[in-house]
């Protein structure tokens, strides 16, 4: 359930929606966290659910000692007005047993926002991949059908690799058994786009095969990806980096040594 | 996955499987399920005083509610506030999940979280969370706790265990830094926090954070005092940690600055008998 955090609703009329799915190696929330620490995005409302794991922190993009002092919950929307972009933040694992429910939820705000498009970050686990997928660059997309139409021609231009459907039984030759799709350890990211493709809502998924472990770079990779269609910042990749990491992925790898250690 | 250092961490996936779910489910697995949620709910089970003005529509007025999250924050009211003044326990709320022990007579189980009710001042509201909430209850439990209260003027606190090995600092802890506190407040709260606030990348997790949600989408001013011990256990070093935090709430809750040895041990020796490590 989406609840404003300012007095008046905020309008997400024709804006593009960017949301993570929580994935292998957390890449699309990293890259999500990317996006709203470089365009200083402002917190628009939560989203307050029971399917989601609570948690909560003090501002995880805080840029001063004046902002570290405010609460951050596990779901959270902003929004950059001028670039008519809204960005869903997902902090927290969705409960296991809740994640058609927590689908169905997202689904129906999404409907009802009346977004003009949605992205949806997400990754799957590399070693799953097929001979096909091996090959080549890790990254893939999945377009709904409604959003197909409007973009085939930003596609061809790009020059992306749509996610291959795979065997459902590899290894054996069975003529009845249609080949398909396969995402493991994607999350509600399979889910959330058959659920869009039977609700024509206009839906891309752009993922990432990757493992667990320090997935910075992954979350780099993914974001000048999206990048590259939204053009939110130009020209991203060329040094010196223009994304700005937010003091929230500090300590990734514990805490300070101790002294007495040398 | 594999460190800078080259030790090799498990690392389970947050990811859920999104396999098994799609598969068709029988009726008879989906009625266990249904079985299963239905005893996983929670349930509030109030004194008939309350529990008559609350069917009657009338949600309890509280101006003060201080929940106690963990064994030391639980005894910690226990030493210091329910014993200085008039105290009434008016509710309890029965959980029942996975850490449950088998039932050993329902008195454990209704002693794990109560709320007790100030008699010369029935605003003050206190809960003692003695026992595990799961994952999935964290959120029902505070949506139905703050059901019964009346939002206008309430003000939440709520003190909280943790291990300091959950601690994330650039700096390197050393042992007698341990225990300290750390504080998160709404954007509601205005009040002076008593201790330094809680520094990024560090969160709260499990009910305190359940309740901080729920205050901060409901514009609730509610703070919550994390302790950060290194001792497992019961310990009266620990307990003494949140004092500062109710010393502020001063004029509705006496503190018991200097309680006596006696009912510290009473509390502190049930620990001890567990552990004969060190005889």
């Amino acid at each position: 359930m989406f609840i404003s955090s300012q007095t008046s609703a905020p309008c997400f009329k024709d804006f593009t929606l960017v949301m993570p799915a929580v994935a292998v190696g957390n890449v699309g929330q990293l890259a999500v966290d990317l996006i709203v620490s470089t365009l200083n995005m402002s917190r628009v409302g939560h989203v307050h659910s029971d399917c989601l794991i609570p948690m909560a922190g003090n501002n995880p993009y805080a840029s001063s000692k004046e902002d570290a002092e405010e609460l951050h919950t596990p779901a959270e929307v902003y929004t950059a007005a001028e670039l008519k972009l809204a960005v869903l933040q997902i902090r927290a694992p969705i409960i296991p047993t809740k994640s058609k429910k927590f689908r169905q939820l997202l689904v129906s705000w999404i409907k009802a926002s009346g977004f003009s498009r949605t992205m949806v970050l997400s990754s799957s686990h590399a070693y799953q991949r097929d001979d096909q997928q091996l090959q080549g660059t890790p990254l893939r997309y999945l377009l709904t059908p409604p959003l197909l139409k409007g973009s085939a021609d930003a596609l061809k231009e790009l020059g992306w690799r749509e996610m291959e459907l795979v065997a459902a039984f590899p290894g054996l030759t069975d003529a009845n058994a249609e080949p398909r799709l396969y995402i493991p350890g994607g999350g509600i990211t399979k889910g959330l786009y058959t659920d869009s493709c039977a609700e024509d809502l206009p839906l891309a998924v752009l993922l990432l095969f990757c493992s667990e472990g320090d997935n910075i770079p992954d979350a780099f990779a993914l974001v000048n990806h999206l990048n590259d269609w939204l053009h939110l910042l130009d020209n991203p990749s060329q040094k010196p980096n223009k994304w700005k990491i937010p003091p929230s992925w500090s300590l990734l790898f514990g805490n300070g040594i101790p002294p007495a250690l040398f | 996955m594999a460190t800078f250092f080259g030790e090799v961490l498990s690392v389970y996936s947050r990811a859920v499987e999104e396999d098994e779910e799609d598969l068709e489910e029988n009726e008879e697995d989906e009625q266990i399920r249904r079985e299963l949620e239905e005893k996983r709910e929670i349930h509030l089970q109030w004194s008939p005083e309350v529990s008559e003005s609350l069917t009657s529509g009338s949600k309890l007025p509280c101006s003060d509610f201080i929940v106690a999250v963990g064994h030391n924050a639980a005894r910690f009211l226990s030493v210091y506030v329910l014993t200085s003044a008039n105290w009434d326990a008016v509710g309890h709320a029965s959980v029942w999940n996975e850490r449950s022990r088998a039932v050993t007579g329902q008195t454990s189980e209704e002693l794990s979280c109560v709320f007790y009710r100030q008699r010369d001042n029935p605003s003050v509201l206190i809960c003692q969370v003695a026992c595990y909430i799961a994952e999935d209850q964290q959120f029902q439990w505070t949506e139905k706790v703050f059901n019964c209260l009346q939002h206008r003027e309430l003000s939440v606190t709520v003190l909280s265990d943790s291990s300091v090995a959950e601690y994330k600092t650039a700096d390197y802890l050393c042992s007698s830094s341990a225990p300290f506190l750390r504080s998160l407040h709404t954007g509601a709260f205005s009040g002076q926090s008593v201790c330094q606030t809680l520094e990024q990348p560090n969160i709260v997790t499990g009910l305190p954070a359940a309740v901080l949600n729920h205050c901060e989408v409901h514009r609730i001013p509610a703070v919550v005092y994390q302790c950060y011990s290194d001792v497992i256990g019961l310990d009266s070093v620990t307990m003494e940690t949140y004092k500062p935090a109710l010393t502020k709430l001063g004029k509705s809750i006496q503190l018991d600055t200097s309680p006596s040895t006696d009912v510290l041990r009473k509390f502190v020796r049930t620990t001890n008998i567990q552990s004969n490590l060190y005889i």
